[in-house]
């Protein structure tokens, strides 16, 4: 088992570097300085800036020193914000985004689970019927388009919420958000809980508990549950990587001042160093959460660790 | 007088057999089975009908709408909440935006925009997707677990991140969004594909061609990727919409195409932010959009029940 873990978070490790190398060589391609701004500055000004940026060196030293100071944490400045770092702006835009995410997370799973384990008892009934095509309907409809018409309705017409801002995450500002987040999730965690929940009732061991006479509550949440779930720990690593870019979408649209929106408006005013130190946080978070998906995995099932 | 039954009956049977009046006694074909069981499929027709009207209207639309995508309507600029709502008697039967152009011109245009990337950005990753897995799994040994190893590291790149990055550093170009989704979108076909090859490539026919002296390129495109097509369509046409989305949810944050021209998520933005005044603006490109998404995906599913082996 210790060599599956340290043989999948070793092949993390070159990902990662071929990752932080495309977007490093990607900024120096970038036509134009980042500096060659409104006014040309002097030229000792530009050097004294560019030695600071250590512009000056050649590219492969460049990119070492580049590697060496992520490792610290530190994701250079902010070419738009001058009077931030990125590790500022991450640093405060990170506990909104985590916040945000979790809950839309944790509502996914438990009404995605809920609905899906409700669809798969009353398998072909009308009930069934109705959550299905809700569901689909969850996967298909973007949520850039579910929040404006959340909004329209639930801010705009009816007033009950507020409409965007976060507001040091009162709950009012963060119902909309977390529901327009998590609503798709919601739809994709039923139809894979409906379906894997379905195959293992038809199991025998499940006919075997019927026949004994078991109350179909005890033979759900004892026998069944727990194998249903496996297909969803593997759908767990791209969610986590949809929520943390859906909340793209939704950081804008709500205005929550989540990551989302850092890197939406760094890529809008071609702010290289913010959309590259988001994409380098969210590449390590994302190889780090599929690595530990797959050790979760095997963990579980042994014939994956064998194989 | 029992013989002369025996006669009749075959003499029948054999008429029968000249004619070939006898359905039952027909081979269907792969095919015609997967075409019988999809045009059952009552959810699927439907959506194929529907988006065919919606290919057909988005295509001929702009001949028949009474405004062009880009012209500002001068007359109902003065007060677009009014003049500018949707009606049969000033031409913009969807209304207009704020700046006065016809929503529906506005809406065809970005379906030609959003389904030509969704469909051009599929049949790309389905040429890139089909050779690299068919090769791959076809060569086997060092080459495809190299093949491979390179799979899985473009898999684990977070590439929404990636293509915005894209984006960012060389600009807003169409053609790059083509190379952007192309790049991201083939990596699970090449997968799917390499999986078929290898369950394909110890079969009789190959090894018979093999035996007949044909060499490895004719091999896998003569005989390998004629086998998975199945497969593949089923997989492209899920994947079609998956890339409308992905090209309206860069257009939504405004990373998309550039004005004049738009697309359904770069209108859906647009009427977004004003939603409160013209909600025109916001329903009828989400409509379209949503509708064309769902009978995509009912379509996917119809094929996919209709080709897969297992139903049969």
């Amino acid at each position: 088992m210790l060599s599956f873990m340290t043989k999948r978070l070793l092949v993390a490790v070159p990902t990662l570097l071929v990752i932080a190398l495309v977007s490093f060589l990607l900024m120096h391609l970038a036509p134009g300085s980042p500096f060659g701004g409104e006014k040309d500055l002097p030229p000792e000004v530009l050097a004294n800036i560019e030695a600071k940026f250590h512009l000056d060196k050649p590219v492969m030293e460049q990119f070492v020193i580049y590697i060496g100071n992520l490792l610290q944490g530190d994701f250079g400045p902010s070419f738009v914000y001058h009077d931030f770092t990125v590790t500022e702006l991450i640093v405060q835009a990170w506990p909104v985004s985590l916040e945000l995410g979790l809950w839309a997370f944790l509502l996914a799973v438990l009404l995605g689970g809920l609905i899906g384990t409700l669809a798969a008892l009353k398998q072909n009934s009308r009930l069934d019927y109705i959550l299905m095509s809700l569901a689909m309907s969850g996967v298909v409809i973007p949520n850039f388009v579910l929040a404006p018409l959340l909004m329209l309705v639930f801010a705009v017409q009816l007033g009950w919420l507020p409409a965007g801002g976060w507001n040091d995450g009162q709950w009012q500002n963060m119902i909309l958000p977390v529901v327009a987040l998590a609503l798709s999730f919601v739809a994709s965690i039923a139809r894979i809980m409906r379906g894997s929940m379905i195959e293992v009732l038809h199991s025998p061991y499940i006919r075997t508990a019927k026949a004994k006479g078991l109350p179909q509550s005890y033979i759900v949440l004892r026998h069944a549950l727990r194998p249903a779930l496996m297909p969803l720990v593997a759908y767990l690593g791209p969610a986590f990587v949809g929520i943390v870019t859906g909340s793209m979408v939704i950081d804008v649209f709500f205005t929550t001042g989540g990551l989302g929106q850092h890197f939406v408006n760094g890529a809008l005013n071609r702010d290289y160093g913010m959309v590259m130190g988001i994409t380098m946080l969210i590449a390590t978070l994302t190889i780090l959460f599929n690595a530990v998906v797959d050790i979760l995995y095997a963990l579980i099932d042994p014939r994956i660790r064998h194989s | 007088m029992k013989m002369m039954k025996h006669s009749d009956a075959l003499e029948q049977f054999a008429e029968q057999l000249e004619t070939g009046t006898e359905p039952e006694m027909e081979g269907r074909s792969l095919w015609q089975d997967a075409r019988r069981r999809f045009f059952r499929n009552k959810a699927a027709v439907l959506s194929l009908i529907t988006l065919t009207a919606m290919l057909l209207t988005i295509l001929l639309g702009p001949w028949i709408a009474p405004f062009s995508y880009e012209d500002i309507d001068w007359d109902v600029l003065m007060d677009i909440e009014t003049l500018g709502s949707p009606s049969l008697a000033s031409g913009h039967w969807f209304g207009t935006d704020q700046l006065g152009r016809d929503i529906f011109a506005r809406t065809l245009q970005g379906g030609q925009i959003s389904l030509m990337v969704g469909i051009l950005g599929a049949l790309v990753a389905v040429l890139i997707g089909t050779i690299y897995g068919a090769v791959s799994g076809y060569l086997g040994g060092r080459t495809d677990s190299v093949m491979m190893r390179v799979i899985e590291i473009l898999d684990s790149v977070p590439f929404m991140f990636m293509v915005i990055m894209l984006v960012t550093v060389f600009g807003r170009h169409i053609i790059l969004i083509f190379i952007a989704i192309g790049a991201v979108s083939w990596l699970s076909l090449a997968r799917i594909v390499r999986g078929l090859t290898m369950s394909l490539k110890h079969k009789e026919f190959i090894e018979a061609a093999k035996a007949g002296g044909v060499k490895t390129p004719a091999i896998i495109r003569r005989h390998i990727v004629p086998n998975v097509l199945g497969i593949v369509m089923v997989y492209s046409s899920l994947l079609v919409p998956a890339l409308i989305l992905f090209e309206s949810f860069l257009s939504f944050l405004g990373l998309g195409v550039q004005e004049p021209q738009t697309s359904w998520g770069a209108l859906i933005a647009e009427g977004a932010s004003n939603m409160d005044v013209t909600y025109w603006q916001l329903v009828y490109p989400a409509a379209f959009l949503v509708i064309t998404l769902f009978c995509f995906n009912f379509i996917g599913d119809g094929l996919r029940d209709a080709l897969d082996p297992k139903d049969r």
